[in-house]
């Protein structure tokens, strides 16, 4: 994974709560067997009915996805991720996340920033009447800024490290040999294995 | 001490408007430490204490994961990773995979589509491979992940279960502590066996009182959810406890655990009794003889000690529910059968009801149906065909209406079909199909077409879930199976 530390663009504001990763990324695009290629494909339902707001010019090349609170609850799919990456987005804000989804912007190296729901409706409404204002989503100083206005974030300080150190996340297990090994010699003799 | 640590406090928590009872707050840090020693632990904190490979601080807890379960959609890219990488898969004996998503559930793999037919290939070449047990299609083992890991006695409680599946919360009913993970993590799991996780918080919900004729644990869960709305469990592990719990089978636990995550919870669970030592006893992977007592003997320490605490207790008074369905698009969007469709009170209410094609106060039970769905992993076990059969039973499904039972997997379907209850859903004109995810989430030829409402035992009424434009209400089997054959939602217990 590429080392993130911060990210400046224009936002594009979906005002909606509780947005699933089903109309993140419908289930016909999980039959692909690659983690790209499903930028095409984010919000494809709610794209083909027209007149959705990631497709109007003036939020064309937007950076920064703003929307409504439990973003990318439901299924677990990591698709939804790599669709937003894919379709150009680097930093998501949102008032929160569904756990495993956060789990896997992360690993996907999304910036996925919770802020209060009032510094969110501002940004939203901001990204509304000046779809070119910018904002800087800054991992290094957890800090989102634009002109007027700065809000500071709290991230998992081990996420923060491991994305903005770029670092993979098997190889930092991987070192951790000796007391893996150590624990599977204490683990119950009753345990399971599958046959 | 402050007085803190003896109060706790009943009130009413904001966002839901739930009585809960609060634990104390530690104020003096210090205190903490020494208190760490005998502090009472929940049901997750023994389990994740267990399962503790190292801790550190500034970094997440590294669990180490008993069994991990694999299936065909969420694990080729991390299949893909190792093998570029040059890793291997650590401990492929504590993993299990299965093809379960995309699997047609009738015609074999043939009928797949091409897409679907090589991520089944991928699958078996994968787990090939790696020499990971696989349970593929045709197998008389095969069928959804979380439906065959407790039929065969692997899900155990203690353990520690993840897949790539958010209903993977379903294994909680065993005492385990199990949830869902995104394909990195898949990855990161086959490689190392091990999961960094954060610490999270407690919740409890404590449910009591006698269920009521025709309501169910799918019941019970479709009204929590409509109580705490989608997101109240983020970064929570819950414990579901008291006297109803203790009495539901199996079967009703799972499907409670099953839905944690649609109120956001990571994990859900209860503490195992004897339920769920007779429910494993026997089965295939469950421990035999000496080993079986001295396993026993750990599962009974596996309950939350008396004066442990829970950031928050839910309390749910089981007497008073009422068979429940879903009228929205989220499944908090939930109201009692014998009710109407309510006004809405957000946007995200009024989209949900224009998707839906609803009307605010039109009576539940005026809502023609065009697809009944007996399936999924949270409604397709013996016990879900057998209910959903006792209402089907001499009747006939409404000529308007198209329905399908799918079993959870293979040794359901040959189960039910010991007992002749695939005979009583096929002599009513229901469809009898091999076992799989089918149309609670679409992947396979299994679909609503666009408009087509469907009354569905599945876990999620998202737009678009069961067919771009359908749409799902969430019920219990027998609602299911009551809505089969009148040809509208209906109060099942109408039909008993």
């Amino acid at each position: 994974m590429d080392p993130v530390a911060q990210v400046s663009g224009r936002m594009a504001p979906l005002d909606r709560a509780d947005v699933d990763t089903d109309q993140i990324i419908p289930k016909q695009f999980l039959k692909r067997i690659e983690r790209t290629g499903y930028g095409p494909f984010l919000f494809f339902d709610w794209r083909a009915g027209g007149d959705f707001v990631l497709d109007k010019p003036e939020h064309a090349g937007a950076s920064v996805l703003v929307t409504g609170a439990n973003f990318g609850c439901g299924s677990s799919r990591e698709h939804a991720p790599w669709a937003l990456r894919d379709f150009g987005f680097k930093a998501i804000i949102s008032p929160s996340f569904a756990d495993i989804f956060l789990a896997n912007s992360y690993k996907t190296g999304l910036l996925a920033v919770a802020l209060p729901e009032r510094q969110v409706r501002h940004l939203m409404d901001l990204a509304l009447e000046d779809p070119a204002a910018r904002v800087t989503v800054d991992l290094e100083k957890q800090e989102v800024r634009g002109e007027g206005f700065v809000y500071r974030f709290e991230i998992d300080g081990f996420a923060r490290e491991c994305l903005l150190g770029g670092l993979d996340e098997i190889a930092l297990v991987e070192r951790r040999e000796s007391e893996i090994s150590a624990y599977e010699t204490r683990r119950a003799a009753w345990l399971p294995v599958v046959k | 001490m402050r007085g803190e640590l003896a109060m706790w406090t009943l009130h009413t928590n904001e966002r839901t408007g739930l009585w809960v009872v609060s634990k104390p707050q530690i104020l003096a840090s210090g205190l903490c430490v020494e208190l760490a020693f005998a502090m009472p632990k929940t049901l997750a904190q023994k389990l994740w204490d267990a399962h503790v490979v190292r801790v550190a601080p500034g970094e997440p807890d590294l669990l180490y994961v008993d069994l991990h379960l694999v299936h065909e959609v969420t694990s080729p890219q991390a299949f893909e990773g190792l093998r570029v990488a040059g890793r291997r898969v650590r401990r492929p004996d504590l993993s299990l995979a299965t093809m379960d998503h995309n699997v047609p559930t009738q015609g074999g793999v043939r009928a797949a589509d091409e897409s679907s037919r090589r991520q089944m290939e991928l699958l078996a070449e994968n787990c090939r491979r790696e020499g990971i047990p696989l349970y593929q299609i045709g197998s008389r083992r095969q069928g959804i992940v979380h439906v065959i890991g407790p039929e065969l006695g692997l899900t155990q409680p203690g353990m520690l279960i993840v897949c790539g599946d958010s209903h993977t919360s379903t294994h909680g009913a065993f005492g385990a502590l199990a949830f869902g993970i995104g394909t990195s993590e898949v990855e990161l799991v086959l490689a190392t066996q091990c999961l960094p996780q954060k610490r999270l918080g407690d919740l409890a919900v404590t449910i009591t009182g006698e269920l009521p004729l025709g309501v169910t644990a799918k019941d019970i869960v479709l009204s929590l959810i409509g109580q705490t709305g989608t997101s109240l469990g983020q970064a929570h592990l819950v414990e579901y406890r008291g006297s109803t719990i203790s009495g539901l089978s199996m079967e009703g636990r799972m499907t409670i655990c099953n839905m944690s995550i649609e109120w956001g919870a990571k994990a859900g669970m209860v503490a195992p009794d004897d339920t769920t030592f007779a429910y494993l006893e026997g089965r295939p992977s469950a421990p035999k003889g000496a080993a079986w007592e001295a396993a026993l003997d750990h599962w009974r320490s596996l309950s939350s000690d008396a004066s442990a605490s829970f950031d928050d207790d839910i309390l749910v008074d089981a007497s008073r529910l009422e068979p429940h369905v879903s009228w929205g698009t989220n499944p908090g969007q939930v109201a009692a059968v014998t009710g109407r469709v309510p006004q809405p009170r957000s946007d995200t209410d009024e989209r949900a009801l224009r998707y839906m094609d609803l009307l605010p106060g039109t009576a539940f039970a005026d809502i023609a149906v065009d697809r009944v769905f007996i399936g999924s992993c949270t409604n397709a076990r013996i016990e879900d065909l057998r209910a959903a059969a006792s209402v089907v039973r001499g009747k006939h499904v409404h000529p308007k209406v198209r329905a399908m039972v799918v079993p959870g997997s293979t040794s359901v379907k040959r189960a039910a079909e010991d007992e002749g209850l695939d005979l009583v859903f096929k002599a009513a004109g229901f469809e009898w199909r091999n076992a799989g995810c089918s149309m609670c989430l679409g992947m396979n030829p299994d679909i609503l077409a666009p408009g087509e409402r469907c009354a569905s035992t599945s876990n999620r009424n998202f737009e678009g879930r069961q067919g771009s434009g359908g749409r799902t209400h969430l019920m219990s089997p027998p609602m299911a199976a009551a809505a089969a054959v009148t040809g509208h939602l209906v109060d099942v217990r109408e039909l008993l």
